[in-house]
Formats: structure tokens, sequence, C-alpha cells
């Protein structure tokens, strides 16, 4: 096991009452899973992605990563899992526009203050992994939507993390290139042994999922 | 790719940011500069026409009072002439000039004058208005001048002159005042017997409007023999720097002249500290309003480049960038821009000094070196103070809100 939540609650306060984003959800997923997260628009899978590694705070529950807990420890802790530990890749791409291909990927390592040169000989590795390696030089806005997905997925691993959130990887894009970026995930998932929690409105892309959780006004329906 | 580099290419790709940014904080030092160099030079020159007017101190002895020392009076208590070594052997600083001077109301025929023993070096140095008539004496150190160069329009430079100036006034030479010279009907080359000795008239003195018009000149030693005070004098005048004035000057010279009385020429001495504490409020108060509009400007210009840049920070807050991370990519940013607005600052404000103070205050202006370092210090401090509260504020932005935006 990897990751574990458990009756992970959070809730907003709304006018005079609150309401439940996440209510006494549970899960467990074994390391080299593909999670797909399913459900509705407000149904709680983007608040589930960014409250497991800390950046939306649980108003109550566990979680655990690779044998620890997690939900409780500083936000200095968490930010450091999330340096080693976790790759992130949204639907915008999240690209830092005026930085050019490779010195995108290189920031979770500069982030992780390792040298430039090794830096440069891994971005430049996964960059080739990805296809892109006759684009380092590009910056995002020269590069198609389908290219620039594929940069935040080598940005996600470049780092080696144990673990990647997806969130609607594939919502700006057309099924064709939603596809590519699909089964380029799935690769990743399958030659790396890298965990994968994806979440998605597309019946296709969930179709993707080893291990598939639908929620709906904050509770697991279906997994 | 470190935090630095992420900087330095942010600032490279938005130029148009980058110079907007520089802007206030460039403008902001060179305002201060360009006044800086102006009010230096106009400082020096407030402080050498403020020496025109005199010495500033009077050493009396102890009994005698400021009248004594203008009416003459036969009887008016002296002083040791060792008074003057005991202050120029001593360690005060701020003693630009010393006249000891003997004087006593005599008679010459049946008219009334005043008789003056002078050293004619240090006399003829605390007496510009004499200087520009053709008299040359020792150096002239302005008081609170900031500068030695502040005297160089006296022409003092050659050292042959300053000796020849000494040398001229010769035990039967005097020297006398333009009303003196009327009564007594006296000519440049002329003669005049004084108590019995005959002495040479070098020069009639312009009008100065002050006492010394009334007063006949010769060597101090002369006078002394004629008056039977040898080794005594009336009255030491000093031309003290005001700055020391107000620092404690007038107490170190009692200290080591215990049995005088020390004693400042208080209009004089008023007016040069007034000027130049005028001059040091002024810059101070521009100095406070530049701070405040330079820092509120920076401090705007990096909250309008936090939040354009939301989106990055959650990113990188989301990849695992630290709080810590956050600070250093916007304070490094404002240093850099305080760095660059100083250097930018201090030329454009030396520039505009050279060129325009000719023209606006009729002076030359020289560029101040020292002021680049100042301006960097300034601009950097400015600039820090003014990113600090936007900084913080990215600082303590939730991830999570602005990864939402996207």
């Amino acid at each position: 096991m990897i990751l574990q939540g458990e009756k992970i609650l959070k809730q907003y306060h709304h006018n005079r009452g609150f309401i439940n984003a996440l209510d006494h959800v549970s899960f467990t997923v074994q390391k080299g899973d593909f999670v797909t997260v399913t459900g509705p628009s407000g149904s709680g899978k983007s608040t589930l992605l960014l409250a497991i590694f800390g950046l939306i705070r649980l108003t109550s529950g566990n979680i655990i990563f690779d044998g620890k807990r997690i939900d409780n420890i500083s936000d200095r802790r968490l930010t450091d899992i999330r340096k080693k530990s976790v790759g992130y890749i949204l639907q915008s791409f999240a690209l830092i526009p005026y930085l050019t291909t490779i010195q995108n990927v290189m920031i979770p390592l500069a982030l992780e203050k390792i040298p430039r040169k090794e830096q440069y000989q891994r971005a430049e590795k996964i960059l080739d992994y990805v296809g892109l390696s006759d684009r380092i030089k590009h910056l995002p806005r020269e590069l198609s939507a389908g290219q620039q997905q594929r940069v935040a997925i080598a940005r996600s691993i470049v780092h080696q993390p144990q673990i990647i959130m997806a969130d609607e990887p594939t919502g700006n894009l057309d099924p064709t290139l939603s596809l590519e970026i699909l089964e380029f995930l799935k690769k990743i998932n399958r030659e790396n042994k890298i965990t994968i929690i994806m979440v998605t409105h597309s019946p296709v892309a969930a179709d993707f999922g080893t291990m598939k959780l639908h929620l709906n006004e904050g509770k697991i329906v279906n997994s | 790719m470190t935090i630095s580099k992420l900087v330095l290419i942010e600032l490279w790709k938005r130029k148009t940011q980058l110079i907007s940014g520089l802007l206030a904080i460039t403008l902001g030092i060179a305002v201060i500069v360009a006044i800086q160099s102006v009010a230096i030079v106009s400082e020096q020159n407030v402080a050498r026409n403020l020496d025109n007017l005199g010495a500033n101190i009077l050493v009396l002895p102890q009994g005698a009072s400021i009248d004594d020392y203008y009416t003459s009076d036969i009887d008016a208590p002296t002083l040791p002439m060792d008074y003057v070594e005991r202050i120029l052997t001593s360690t005060i600083a701020g003693v630009d000039n010393m006249s000891p001077k003997l004087t006593r109301r005599i008679k010459v025929g049946n008219q009334s004058v005043v008789l003056t023993g002078i050293l004619p070096k240090s006399e003829i140095a605390s007496k510009p208005l004499w200087q520009s008539s053709g008299l040359v004496g020792a150096e002239l150190k302005a008081a609170c001048a900031q500068t030695q160069s502040a005297n160089q329009s006296h022409g003092l430079e050659d050292e042959k002159l300053q000796r020849k100036a000494i040398d001229t006034l010769y035990s039967e030479d005097c020297l006398a005042g333009s009303q003196v010279a009327k009564r007594l009907m006296l000519t440049s080359n002329g003669r005049i017997n004084i108590m019995g000795k005959e002495f040479s008239v070098v020069k009639i003195l312009p009008e100065t409007g002050t006492v010394d018009d009334d007063r006949i000149f010769a060597n101090l030693q002369d006078v002394q023999k004629l008056l039977k005070l040898e080794n005594q004098v009336s009255a030491i005048e000093i031309m003290g720097c005001c700055n020391a004035i107000s620092e404690g000057l007038l107490g170190q010279l009692r200290n080591i002249l215990p049995d005088t009385r020390v004693t400042t020429i208080g209009q004089i001495v008023s007016t040069q500290i007034e000027t130049n504490q005028l001059m040091k409020k002024v810059t101070l108060v521009m100095l406070v309003i530049i701070f405040f509009v330079g820092g509120i400007s920076i401090g705007n210009y990096i909250w309008a480049n936090v939040n354009e840049r939301k989106k990055e920070i959650g990113i990188l807050r989301m990849m695992g960038a630290e709080r810590s991370t956050i600070y250093k990519m916007f304070l490094l940013k404002a240093l850099i821009l305080g760095i660059a607005g100083g250097i930018l600052g201090y030329l454009l404000g030396t520039v505009a000094g050279v060129v325009l103070g000719p023209y606006l205050a009729g002076i030359v202006v020289k560029p101040v070196y020292v002021y680049l370092l100042w301006s960097i210090i300034l601009s950097v401090a400015i600039s820090l103070a003014g990113s600090l509260f936007p900084t913080y504020l990215a600082a303590k932005f939730d991830p999570h809100s602005n990864l939402q935006e996207n």
C-alpha cells in the first residue's frame, strides 16, 4: 500500500451552515495502481486530489502515505514530501510562460538543489522520453496543446516521484490528443511503476484506470 | 536552473515591466543625487561667503568684555602671547585660523586712533576683503567648507606669494584703515609718526564698514614694544569651523585656556550653523519623501508582479517550493532593481547636476563619486522595504487557491 485515506472529511463554511466537500471518504491505493476519480462537477474530485498532499487541509480523517501519517504534519514537511515524492499534472498544463521547455522541466530538480549539469542531463533525457527532444529551447507558447501537456508530464516525472496526481490532464485536449496523453500516462505507470491518481470527467479516460473511484456529493459511491 | 536564474530570466523576458519598475526608483535617486551634488557646492559657497565676515571666536583676557575689545581702552587687560602656541600645539580640531592682536587707543598728532598690532600672515588670512584688494595672506580655510577645494578661487595656492606677504610688512611698515587714512590724510607709500617711531604706509585698506576702517595696523612685535606690552595681546581672534563650534569647540578652548574668556561672535556663528542646518534639513526632507514615494512605487510594482504571477507561485508551491523560495524570488528581484536603480539614478542625477547646476544655480558642479555607493545603498533599502509586504503576501498565498484558477 502506498496511500490510504480514512474517513476524510473536508467541510466548507457556507452561509449559516457547512458543506461537506468530502464526506468521510476512505480508500486504499497500492503501489503501481492507476486510479481514476470520476464524478459530476462539485462532487469533490479536485478537492480530494488537492487534500491528499496538504494543498488543502482536512477537517478530519487520516491520510497515510508510504506508511506514515501525513494529515497532521507541518506545512514544511508536506512541502518536502511534494517536492521529492509527488508529481502534479494539471488541465491547463501550468507551465511557466517565460521559461523554455527544458527550463520548465528542470524546476523540480532545481527545487531539490540538484547540480545544474545533472538537472540539464536528466531533463534532456526525460524530454527525449516524451518525444520532445527537438523542442527543448521552445517557449510554451511555441508548442501545441498536446506538446505542452507532454512537457507538463515530463516535469511531473523528472524527479522520479512515487506518485503522480493528475487533475483533468486531457480536459483541454481534443479526443485524439487525449488518447495519446492517456496512453502515455499508462506507459509511465507500467514502465516506471509510478502510481497515478487521475481526476477526470471523461468515461474514456476513466477506463484507463486499474482502480476506479466515483464520487458524488463528497462521498465515494462506487469503487 | 536556480531560483536566481529564474529571477533573472523573468526580469529579462519582461523588459517593459522592468523599465517601468526601475523608472520610479531611478528618478527618485536621481533627484536626491542632483540636489545633493548642487547642495554640496552651494554649501561650500555659502561657507566661503560667511567666512568673508571674518573671525567667529574671540579669546579675551578673563576680566575683559567685548566692549573692551572694541573700544581698546588704554588700561584694557591683556593675555600672554604663549596662549597662541598653546592652541597650536593642542589636538583641538576645527581651528582654521588664528589672529592674535594687541590693540590700544593712541594719539597721532591731535587725532585719536586705534593702533593694532597683528601677525601679518594670519591677520591678512582672516580678512578676505583685504586679500581681494591685492594683499596676499596665508592660506584661508573656509570654515564649515567640506573640502579643501573651497579656497581655490582665492588664488592662495602659491606658497611663495604667501611668504612674500609675511615679508612685506616690515617693522617700519603699517597698513591704514580707510577712515583713519582720510582723517590723517595718509596715502600709500606715505609716512606716519606713531609714538615717536616713523612708519611707512604700505597700503590704504579698502573700506570694510567695520571698526578696522578706523585702525592702523602694524607688526605685532613693533606694537608690543611701542606700548611696552611685550609678549602680551589684547585678544586672539579665531576662525573656527561652525560645525566644530556646535560640537563643543568653545569648551575645548576653555579647557586649555582656563583664565580667559572664550566667546563667539554670535551673529556669524549662528548664521553659519543655521545655514548648514537648513541645508541638512532640506536634504533630509527630500530623503524621507523619496523613501516613501520610491518605496510605495516599488511596492506597487512588486505587488502587481505578484498578482500577475499568482499561478506561477501556486505551481511552484505545488511542486514543493517553500515559502522561503517565494521570498527569495521577489526580494532578489527587488535587490536587483535596487542596485540597478541606484547606479542609473546616480548617473542620471550626476549628469543633471553637472549640466543644470551652472544654469539654475550659477555654480559648477562636479561628480561626487562617493554618492554612487550611497545611491546603491539607499536604492536597495527603498526597494527591499517597499517589496517586503507584497512578498510576505505572496509567500502566504494558499497554493490551491491559485491552482483552482487554472
